[in-house]
């Protein structure tokens, strides 16, 4: 005998694992063993085998890797004795799972052993299948387990039965040869035959409606009959559980007498005596009859309708309900969400009860109720259950803040019957649980009080009361400082009162002194800290009074450790200084903000990333930017509803506050750097559509020399055709101050190197009316990136103005597009426009690539959209 | 159907894992590392169900055993239980009131006998007495299968002396 392989018996090692006081000698005693278990599979010693394996499945539930025994277990399953082959199973069910591959090699043996004249082994086989076997085994093996369902031994006719219920849930097409053994088991006399029969068919009606319709014609008279015997049946020790005969047999029926009656009417009625006795019958003690009662109304629910069952189950709820028992009430509250959809008007009558359930102690329990609760809301009774909810906010514990908040903000946003009210309630939330408030849910705030200028006066008074109170609320904090940026002058000078109001007194410097105290607080966060400073500029406008403490406290920013607030410290600052003349017109309240769009825009986005081209600015319906950097410009940016954003990176926000296109030249570098951004906020522009019109609002304004528009928009166009010379030259060194101010970085167009390989220009898209080329460079120290010349000829009679080239690509590659030539193209292919784009190819030698575009320009002031998709790249870029 | 079920000791041992639905080597480390979390927080008079990611957990304690089965969410959480039950008390019958020693030096025992209670997550036997009975035949055919081979040793060790 190998000395090594010996070792220790099972209960040994067990004794000694546990005789061990650390992890560490823990591991170690393992790992001993390991390497015992080890040399001994090399030795391919059978005595020990099993004796190792037992070893190895302990070893396993302590949570260490036990791979290298998983050919044992075919091993001892390939013996020929009953103990090893026991074993061996049991092995095989606890150390594999179906995934793996070496699970079929196992097929042959299990073939043989669901053949063997030794029943146990059988036996031993088909709970292996049933447990774990994978599609492939269950095809090979299904009609085995098919002539087994007809075996001698009723114990292994219920293995067989189980284990179809895997087979068929592996493999649906072979459900149709089951159903007429799994009908034959129905009439069987055995209860685990009958428990496993009448699981199988439940679960062959759920994936053959053939089955449920042979069922439901041959088998619902004898299910209603078996109920009947075994609800009546007198004592039998065998099945008693709490004086109940048999209750799992009982909830099977149950269970699939709901899957038969469910949409049709004749079945339900023959089941409807039955349930009547099952329901008012059964003791409701214990909790094997509780169980039943609890099917039997689900039961009763989803079959056709019955009024007198309907309340008889209505009824159950309610006692199920007032129990002290938590089980029992947390069953109810969920079978009540369940009844909604019967009868309303019944669990309304439990709202009370249903409320007090949201504070109980338990948090399974709460949770139950406060998704009931959230179901039983309507116009009529929002109020007061509404007024209960943030109530009881004040009071909750706090890992059930979040779900309550949530709750309470979707119920106020979905049934508020007034804006007014539906502002109350926000703010009392906010001040509440402001942490946990969701910042889509701020943004819609937001968006309603934009909405309603008669409430702003109202609104911003009340969230400066609230800031007073709670300022630690981030969110609270967040929505009183836009608030107070935008309306403060309202803030102060107490417009707009409703009677419900006191009058407060707030002077200039203490609605300043809201957006100081946010900014310097240690624990705001940075959109916060943003939003202040945007803000404290608005306020500078505003209050002319304050404005010298205003810009010292922006000018401490400009030490801030966060770039993203140092440069706003700077460029504000700059405003402040410089621009005095423009300011008001630049921070102007924002533009109502679009309801609609807003919410359309929550519905989410498709991922596509578009550059847009330069030399134009595109008109965002709401661009969201989501970005983790600044989550600020998604707020900030809705005003881009009504000027032309410019392809702004998510870090420019200042762009995005004003919402306009300031120059072509900041519009540049704007574009290089949403390349770079990895252009997510043009991933929403592509996803919301552009409309047609887009150009005619937008572009005539950047290029044309009117002054004497009111909006910010119109202004800051005008600033930048006042030095149209430097702005369109694009170029850093000319830079006019606004420029400067707005983005430093000039743009620096990459030269493109020549020495690459040649690629055949292509013709990426032609119409009736355009042709568009691309030459291809390549330089050949980076493969993956192409240099494409666009070259755009006008094959039309007509003058094609404002011309914008658009172009999307799939996330594996990146676009860049540098400024184009020129934005008019001249008929009859008399001149042209060239634009350089620069593709990345992050896949590069496996996909090759394609883009899709969109081309907008103006025949004689008319929008005209050419759209189309490049497939004809060469390969190999 | 039930996707597995754990016994984990209060101070968050595992004793017994059996899985019914795939769930990968990893995947089993944190749905355990999870489930002890949630269960063994709960104070002793909660309900005995926790929802868990879109699956029910029912558990119960018997002395310092945690029982857990994971249901789906449309299954009967009170069954649950009595099944639960029904397991505890085929073991306590087959071990002879049971206990957590028992059940950690014959955890294959423990297997043995939830496979005959439960296979592909749904359960096959509501009768105690039958249970046992199939226990009992097979351990009886091991233990003849051992007597088997110790009389062959011996013969051969006689013969060979």
């Amino acid at each position: 005998m190998n000395p090594f392989s010996s070792g220790t018996r099972l209960r040994d090692m067990i004794r000694a694992i546990r005789a061990c006081k650390t992890a560490a000698e823990e591991r170690a005693v393992v790992r001993k063993e390991c390497a015992a278990i080890r040399a001994s599979i090399n030795e391919n010693d059978q005595e020990y085998r099993h004796r190792n394996l037992a070893k190895l499945m302990f070893i396993h539930m302590l949570g260490y890797p036990t791979h290298f025994g998983q050919m044992e277990c075919l091993k001892l399953i390939a013996s020929a004795g009953f103990p090893e082959k026991r074993i061996g199973y049991l092995g095989l069910m606890l150390l594999l799972d179906e995934r793996q591959e070496v699970l079929m090699l196992v097929t042959n043996s299990l073939k043989q052993d669901l053949n063997h004249t030794n029943q146990y082994i059988v036996g031993l086989a088909l709970c292996a299948l049933g447990n774990i076997c994978s599609a492939e085994m269950a095809r090979d093996l299904a009609p085995e387990v098919e002539r087994l369902l007809q075996f001698r031994d009723p114990n292994i006719r219920k293995k067989a039965a189980l284990c179809s219920i895997r087979i068929i849930k592996k493999v649906p097409d072979l459900a149709e040869n089951f159903i007429n053994p799994a009908a034959a088991l129905l009439k069987e006399k055995h209860h685990g035959v009958l428990i496993t029969g009448v699981q199988l068919c439940t679960d062959l009606c759920k994936v053959s409606s053939e089955a449920l319709e042979h069922f439901r014609k041959k088998c619902t008279e004898v299910l209603v009959k078996t109920l009947k015997d075994v609800a009546n049946s007198p004592y039998a020790p065998e099945y008693d559980v709490g004086g109940i005969t048999d209750p799992f047999l009982h909830i099977r029926l149950l269970r699939f007498l709901r899957v038969l009656g469910q949409g049709d009417a004749d079945a339900s009625d023959s089941m409807n005596d039955i349930l009547a006795q099952v329901a008012t019958k059964t003791e409701s003690n214990k909790n094997a009859g509780n169980a039943i009662l609890y099917e039997c109304v689900e039961t009763i629910m989803s079959i056709e309708d019955n009024g007198g069952l309907r309340v008889l189950a209505i009824n159950i709820l309610g006692r199920f309900l007032a129990n002290r028992d938590n089980n029992i009430r947390y069953v109810a509250l969920n079978m009540l969400m369940k009844a909604i959809s019967v009868d309303a008007q019944a669990v309304q009558r439990h709202r009370a009860t249903i409320l007090e359930c949201v504070k109980d102690s338990d948090a399974s329990i709460r949770k139950r109720a406060l998704e009931l609760v959230y179901l039983l809301i309507n116009e009529s009774n929002v109020k007061p259950l509404t007024k209960e909810l943030i109530d009881y906010l004040e009071v909750s514990d706090q890992e059930f803040k979040g779900d309550l908040t949530a709750k309470i903000c979707s119920i106020v946003e979905k049934f508020s019957p007034e804006k007014i009210w539906y502002i109350d309630q926000m703010l009392k939330v906010l001040s509440e649980a402001g942490n946990f408030v969701k910042d889509e849910v701020c943004h819609a705030l937001i968006v309603v009080i934009s909405n309603a200028p008669d409430l702003h006066g109202y609104t911003v008074r009340a969230l400066y009361k609230a800031f007073q109170a709670s300022s630690e609320q981030e969110s609270l904090v967040r929505v009183a400082v836009w608030c107070i940026g935008e309306y403060g002058d309202m803030l102060v000078k107490n417009v707009g009162m409703l009677d419900v109001e006191d009058p407060i007194t707030v002077t200039e410097s203490d609605a300043v002194d809201v957006a100081e105290i946010t900014i310097k607080r240690h624990t705001s966060d940075l959109t916060t800290k943003a939003m202040a400073l945007i803000a404290l500029l608005k306020l500078s406008s505003r209050f002319p009074s304050c404005s010298e403490r205003i810009r010292d406290i922006i000018v401490q920013q400009k030490g801030s450790l966060v770039l993203e607030l140092q440069q706003r410290s700077l460029e504000f600052n700059s405003i402040l200084e410089k621009h005095r003349n423009i300011r008001s017109a630049l921070v102007e309240r924002m533009p109502v903000l679009d309801e609609a769009t807003f919410s359309g825009r929550r519905a989410g986005s498709v991922p596509t990333t578009l550059s847009p081209s330069t030399m134009a600015s595109v008109k965002v319906p709401n661009g969201v930017v989501k970005s983790a950097a600044a989550p600020l410009v998604d707020l900030l940016d809705l005003t881009s509803d009504d000027a032309p954003a410019p392809s702004s990176s998510s870090g420019d926000f200042l762009n995005d506050i004003l919402g306009v296109d300031l120059s072509p030249a900041s519009a540049h570098s704007g574009a290089s750097q949403a390349a770079k951004n990895g252009t997510d906020v043009l991933m929403d522009i592509l996803s919301l559509g552009t409309p047609p019109a887009q150009s005619s609002s937008s572009t005539p304004d950047i290029f044309s020399l009117s002054q004497n528009q009111k909006s910010p928009v119109a202004s800051l166009d005008g600033l930048s055709t006042s030095s149209p010379v430097s702005a369109r030259a694009a170029s850093s060194q000319a830079a006019s101050s606004i420029i400067d101010l707005l983005d430093g970085l000039g743009p620096s167009p990459p030269a493109p190197e020549n020495n690459g390989p040649a690629y055949p220009s292509v013709v990426a898209f032609e119409s009736s009316s355009l042709r568009v080329m691309f030459d291809f460079l390549k330089s050949p120290g980076n493969p993956q990136i192409t240099v494409i010349k666009a070259t755009f000829t006008n094959l039309s009679s007509n003058v094609y103005a404002d011309f914008v080239f658009q172009a999307a690509v799939p996330k594996f590659l990146q676009l860049h597009l540098d400024p184009a030539s020129g934005n008019t193209l001249p008929a009859n292919s008399s001149g042209t426009v060239t634009q350089t784009l620069r593709v990345t190819n992050s896949q590069h030698g496996k996909k090759s690539l394609v883009m899709r575009i969109r081309i907008a320009y103006k025949i004689n002031g008319k929008d005209v959209l050419e759209e189309g998709q490049i497939n004809n790249f060469p390969r190999e870029l | 159907m039930i996707h597995f079920v754990l016994l984990i000791s209060r101070q968050g041992k595992v004793r017994l894992t059996k899985w019914y639905s795939p769930y990968s080597q990893k995947e089993r480390t944190k749905v355990i590392r999870e489930i002890s979390g949630l269960m063994l927080h709960r104070g002793p008079k909660l309900c005995n169900f926790v929802e868990w990611g879109g699956l029910k957990v029912v558990y119960k304690r018997y002395a310092s055993l945690y029982f857990c089965m994971c249901i789906d969410p449309e299954d009967n959480e009170l069954e649950t239980l009595e099944v639960i039950h029904h397991f505890v008390e085929i073991l306590d019958r087959y071990f002879g009131s049971v206990c957590e020693l028992d059940l950690i030096f014959n955890f294959h025992k423990a297997y043995y006998i939830l496979d005959e209670l439960v296979i592909a997550g749904e359960i096959q036997e509501s009768s105690k007495k039958t249970v046992a009975r199939l226990i009992s035949a097979q351990d009886s055919l091991v233990e003849a299968a051992k007597e088997e081979a110790s009389s062959i040793s011996n013969i051969i060790a006689q013969a060979t002396k």
